[in-house]
């Protein structure tokens, strides 16, 4: 029987710590393991009996890439327990703190974890001595998501200025306009980001995906919308626990989503670029389609670029809210503590993130459950490989092992937050 | 004015015990150096690590260190001669810290011309530990050799 064996003992540029087994036999790729080992962190616990004000800043620590995303979906829940809607100027300033977060997190996995998979390096120094203009308009680039995050959340890592119903403070629209002119230069190098992206060398491969992200009647969508699949799912936050499940399995300290009766799906920007292509901004519709991407793409490793094409979404968003911004005559609705189940789901920049609470009638958190994107992801990512490895196994071992890597990092997997992630393990029997 | 921009960095988690001594280091230095010298404080993520280099000539940063080396001990290195030495800051959260922030400034041509890094090893990084008697001892000791290479090189403004 024909062996070979590839072992990586941790995989790089990803968060967090995990591993990977392959194994092959003649000629076979017979399964494709992803193994969590980041420890658990037991948030949904240490959440139980803490006040629903506290939940916000609590669920931002879960994250240092995508804090809004958890502080997001947490608000949008509380509030749908408590029973009140936050509109107006107050929800347009949540879009743009998520358009700051996208920013940040999309430009920190294109230029710095994953453009090297394409370029051939072994990392951002190893590219940024040749292609030192790419990796400067990369830094740049973050660096304004970061300025967004620190003018509306406090600070740029873990905010402390969100709030259920709100914000403690809203910003001035003078405020605003110094960033306004830093993302016109954003909304160009976005541009420029796409094009360069788009002349990578891709493997042409493609599957059937399931994809699953939220949609919004008129919005590309960041923080509210229905749960909608490509197989025709379509529900709201609130019926998510009907739909979906979560498994145990022995390799992973992360719980295994699946859709049940349909088994894996994957979230991300290739989904919502798939589920929401014509709720773009013109700018980014054309961007799109000038990098050869068709409304639909079921390419994972295109998926560099629709995290580019979503970087030119997130800077022309948050120039229109810029633009439109009225300074709320509040910086929060007010609210009255009550018992009751509270859903919420949004778009992190890795996928889909669900938060439900129940709380008690004092506003004391009972129950927590949050899955996060990569929880989800995991199924998909196994499956990938064990579809893509098989036509590459012709290859030499170090050159396998980087296109495994290569294709675990199209889902930008984030196992700090997922572990409740690498590590390859090839063995070719 | 000062011609040379010169800068001060303590690094590390306040909150992860023996993660702080940078920080701690960093404090006892301001005020006690030169007016034209900013002392600041970072996390360690590498893009601000980075944004702090720019227009600098001079960067001293102080950092915890985890080795194995006996707790409390000072190491200097000028990495403008070479990369800090693998494993022995193994402490970011996501592995894009200050060894990192140091290569991707030299690849990009952006590495100030005079640039230090202090390590004082840590014995223990427990969440919301104290430093331990041993790194504390050091603090002094570190801050002390830090003014001591500065002071020969103080501007007259």
């Amino acid at each position: 029987m024909a062996r070979r064996t590839i072992k990586v003992d941790y995989l790089a540029r990803v968060e967090g710590e995990g591993g990977l087994k392959v194994v092959v036999r003649d000629g076979m790729v017979q399964s494709a393991e992803l193994s969590i080992f980041e420890p658990p962190r037991f948030f949904e616990a240490f959440l139980r009996g803490r006040s629903f004000a506290e939940a916000p800043d609590i669920t931002a620590r879960i994250c240092g890439i995508c804090p809004v995303a958890y502080q997001m979906s947490c608000v949008y829940a509380m509030e749908d327990a408590l029973g009140i809607r936050v509109g107006g100027a107050l929800r347009d300033l949540r879009r743009l703190l998520y358009c700051g977060e996208w920013i940040e997190s999309h430009c920190l996995h294109v230029y710095m974890l994953h453009a090297p998979d394409f370029l051939g390096y072994d990392g951002a120094i190893d590219m940024a001595r040749e292609h030192g203009d790419a990796v400067r308009r990369g830094l740049e680039l973050k660096k304004i998501g970061n300025e967004i995050l620190a003018l509306l959340g406090g600070r740029e890592i873990h905010p402390i200025n969100v709030r259920v119903g709100g914000f403690y403070r809203v910003p001035h629209r003078r405020e605003l306009a110094p960033l306004a002119e830093r993302l016109k230069w954003a909304r160009q190098a976005a541009l420029d980001t796409v094009r360069w992206v788009a002349g990578f060398e891709f493997p042409d491969r493609t599957r059937d995906y399931n994809f699953v992200a939220l949609r919004h009647p008129d919005e590309y969508p960041f923080n509210e919308g229905h749960i909608v699949s490509s197989q025709g799912l379509d529900i709201a936050a609130r019926d998510y626990d009907d739909h979906f499940e979560e498994h145990h399995v022995a390799r992973s300290t992360a719980l295994h989503s699946r859709l049940r009766g349909a088994g894996n799906y994957l979230v991300g920007p290739l989904a919502r670029y798939n589920l929401n292509f014509e709720r773009l901004s013109p700018l980014a519709q054309q961007a799109a389609r000038e990098a050869g991407l068709a409304p639909s793409c079921r390419n994972p490793y295109r998926s560099i670029i629709v995290r580019a094409v979503e970087m030119v979404y997130a800077c022309d968003e948050a120039l229109r809210i810029i633009d439109a911004y009225q300074e709320p005559e509040s910086p929060a609705v007010p609210l009255t503590p009550r018992a009751g189940f509270g859903f919420g789901a949004t778009e992190a920049p890795r996928g889909l993130l669900y938060h439900r609470y129940r709380l008690n009638a004092d506003g004391i958190i009972a129950e927590a459950r949050i899955v996060p994107p990569t929880s989800q992801n995991q199924g998909s990512i196994e499956e990938d490989l064990a579809s893509y490895i098989g036509d590459f196994l012709d290859l030499p071992d170090e050159a396998l092992q980087h296109r495994c890597e290569q294709t675990v990092r199209n889902y930008d997997p984030c196992i700090s937050c997922a572990a409740h992630f690498l590590r390859l393990d090839m063995d070719r029997g | 004015m000062p011609t040379v921009r010169r800068i001060i960095i303590g690094l590390g988690n306040p909150d992860r015990g023996d993660d702080a001594v940078g920080r701690v280091v960093a404090q006892q230095l301001r005020g006690t150096l030169p007016a034209d010298i900013e002392v600041a404080e970072e996390r360690g993520d590498a893009t601000a690590l980075m944004a702090r280099f720019a227009d600098a000539n001079a960067v001293f940063l102080i950092d915890a260190s985890a080795s194995g080396a006996p707790a409390g001990t000072i190491r200097r290195f000028d990495v403008t001669l070479a990369a800090l030495p693998q494993g022995l800051f193994g402490l970011s959260t996501h592995g894009f810290g200050l060894a990192a922030a140091i290569e991707l400034a030299r690849a990009l041509g952006q590495l100030p011309p005079q640039c230090v890094v202090y390590a004082v090893e840590g014995a223990s990084f427990e969440t919301g530990a104290p430093l331990s008697p041993a790194v504390a001892a050091a603090v002094t000791e570190a801050a002390d050799r830090l003014r001591a290479e500065i002071a020969p090189i103080f501007v007259e403004p």
